[in-house]
């Protein structure tokens, strides 16, 4: 029996009344998919790594949970948290930016949306940067781009892999030219890890859009995406006004961009943290690097890999 | 004597009281000259015009950024082939991107200035409406930013400095556009332009738009015309999205900090490029002279330094930008 098969009968043989329902997912106890409508039991699909046992719908995980889902445990260290925003423009529009970030920061317990760090997949270093969408749609202003442009200095300086899981609206507006700036900022830094012929591997998920995509998010040696992630670079309603006509519906999905040739592989969430595993190992410095680097031979690693193969 | 040429539909609102003052000398000229009877005017035409020269100090001293932004995007305005043909001598264009498209909305190609080899490229927004359809606005498709790319390499190959013109709303939001990579073109030059040896200078002659103007932005200096603006998304999508109402767009443009006294202070332009007076397009031949000097100039600058200083000064020159908090460091703001 498939883990899935499990999840289902569990819930088939679970029968219970609508009222009693209603309320056990006010309480967060149930979880309705907002793709297939099905319940599945809070903890059953956080066991699933959020994603539906009936339709494989990949629900929105925040910078925790995915922490969490990648890394191996008690290995994380974060880096730089105590980087907060400014709000260096005095922005206004409805709402001063600076009650926003406020609000934001309040409601997500983050300071800004990204965290960055370094920790052990299957006990392979690599420096992790993962986005929040949660926290202003994760939107890139000073904060996401100096703490990804460290993040990624770091891994050069340490010669490790750094992946970046993406999930972004794109620039922040609030920040002006200096968030614009940002996606400079970092491809610079990608420049000297490539340079270093270290390994970059950007995690596309949904939904992946403006300044993220037009810098970090397509510079990967390899790119990943989650199924059916949205990823592009203008809005689809702006080009829908733009040209005056309806855009088909899988339009910059993960699959129409593998289909184009910007997406090396699309892998689902509870096969992710394999998949980079195995990529960490095969893109291990070979013999001769090795020896100057001081860094184990690619045989004497874990074989450790988990979960079902990728097809 | 020059004839007031009728210029009804290219007049921006705050240029009105100009214009009309300007009629008005030209009035007392004709008829001076049609009564033919002796009477001296000069006196009279002397004193308007001292005023006329007073008032458009005035008006263009204290220009809001959303009527820097109406002068930035002047249908008059010299345009980056302009300039190239103006300050260059032996200019070539080059064509294609050599994977299947060549953009007209992106131009470029070789030429000289003062005797030196050069690659210039940038945006090309149309004269008219109908070179403006041909040239899609200045919107750049994946195609143009890959030509751009094609030729920069070619620059650095044969150690020919780079100049590059920012004239753009934004890159080209299409379908095509999408499907061939708008993303990964912009996203591939950003990381490139930091590898390539040879001196970049970018300057920003009309409308610096998002990531479309970003996609040929990265230099060793960032210059900037005086009435050019440069932000991170169009004041009106800006206006759409966060105040739900595009008709907010000059309050958008206020907020943005789009202007080049803004982004001085924000660490990241280098160079204002005063604008003759009346704005460039009223006097096209004077501001060529002005980007040409601020380029030679430029240039000799950044000829003074090796190859490896000058990649790593403009690796530093973008880290730097941001401003954040760091408590540990005790900072107020971030590295600046
Ligand atoms: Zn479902």
């Amino acid at each position: 029996m498939s883990l899935f098969d499990w999840f289902a009968n569990r819930r088939k043989s679970d029968p219970i009344s609508h009222e009693q329902q209603e309320r056990e997912i006010s309480d967060g106890l149930w979880t309705k998919c907002e793709a297939c409508s099905v319940l599945t039991y809070t903890k059953d699909l956080r066991a699933n790594q959020m994603v539906c046992p009936e339709c494989h719908h990949h629900h929105r995980v925040d910078s925790n949970e995915r922490i969490r889902q990648l890394i191996d445990r008690d290995t994380w260290m974060p880096i730089n948290e105590q980087i907060r925003p400014q709000d260096p423009l005095k922005f206004r529009d409805r709402k001063p930016y600076s009650d926003r970030l406020r609000e934001y920061q309040d409601k997500t317990r983050l300071l800004d949306a990204v965290q960055t760090g370094l920790g052990e997949m299957d006990g392979f270093p690599v420096v992790l940067g993962v986005m929040d969408f949660s926290f202003m749609g994760g939107s890139m202003g000073s904060v996401v781009g100096e703490k990804l442009t460290r993040a990624i200095e770091y891994a050069t300086l340490k010669r490790l892999p750094a992946i970046v899981v993406c999930t972004s609206g794109g620039a922040r507006m609030q920040e002006g030219m200096l968030s614009l700036m940002q996606m400079a900022k970092i491809s610079a830094a990608l420049e000297r890890h490539r340079e270093a012929r270290l390994l970059y591997v950007p995690i596309l998920t949904h939904p992946t859009m403006g300044g993220v995509t037009a810098s970090f998010a397509m510079l990967g040696d390899l790119i990943i995406s989650e199924p059916k992630a949205t990823i592009g670079f203008a809005g689809r309603r702006v080009i829908e006004q733009t040209l005056r006509q309806k855009l088909p519906d899988d339009f910059q999905s993960a699959e129409d961009l593998q289909k184009h040739g910007f997406v090396d592989a699309i892998v689902p969430r509870t096969q992710l943290k394999s998949t980079l595993v195995r990529l960490v190992r095969l893109h291990q410095p070979q013999e001769e690097e090795t020896a100057t680097h001081l860094i184990p031979l690619p045989h004497s690693l874990p074989i450790g890999m988990t979960g079902t193969t990728q097809g | 004597m020059t004839q007031t040429k009728p210029r009804q539909p290219l007049l921006l609102d705050f240029e009105k009281p100009l214009v009309e003052l300007e009629e008005r000398i030209q009035q007392i000229r004709d008829l001076a000259a049609e009564s033919g009877d002796g009477v001296d005017v000069s006196e009279q035409i002397r004193q308007l015009e001292a005023r006329a020269a007073q008032l458009r100090q005035e008006i263009f001293r204290s220009l809001s950024p959303a009527q820097r932004l109406q002068l930035a995007r002047h249908p008059r305005r010299p345009s980056t082939l302009d300039y190239i043909q103006a300050i260059g001598d032996d200019w070539m264009e080059l064509h294609g991107d050599r994977v299947g498209s060549d953009d007209p909305a992106l131009v470029g190609g070789i030429a000289s200035i003062d005797g030196r080899s050069v690659v210039m490229l940038g945006h090309q927004k149309g004269r008219d409406t109908k070179d403006n359809v041909a040239r899609n606005f200045g919107m750049a498709s994946p195609g143009g930013y890959r030509k751009a790319m094609r030729l920069m390499e070619h620059a650095n190959r044969f150690g020919m400095p780079i100049l590059t013109f920012i004239d753009t709303p934004g890159a080209w939001a299409g379908l095509e556009a999408e499907h061939q990579g708008q993303g990964e073109a912009i996203a591939y030059n950003l990381r490139e332009m930091f590898r390539l040896d040879v001196p970049i200078i970018c300057t920003v002659i009309g409308e610096g738009g998002s990531g479309g103007a970003l996609g040929i932005g990265v230099g060793d200096r960032l210059m900037m015309f005086e009435h050019a603006v440069y932000t991170v998304a169009t004041p009106e999508a800006c206006a759409a999205i966060l105040w739900k109402d595009a008709g907010k767009a000059p309050q958008a443009a206020e907020a943005l900090k789009i202007t080049a006294w803004d982004l001085k202070e924000l660490g990241i332009l280098d160079r204002i490029l005063p604008e003759p007076m009346g704005a460039a397009h009223s006097q096209p031949v004077e501001a060529a002279d002005i980007l040409k000097k601020a380029i030679v100039q430029t240039l000799a600058e950044l000829d003074r330094m090796s190859a490896q200083e000058r990649r790593q000064m403009r690796y530093q020159k973008f880290r730097r930008i941001g401003v954040f908090l760091e408590p540990s460091n005790g900072s107020g703001d971030g590295d600046r």
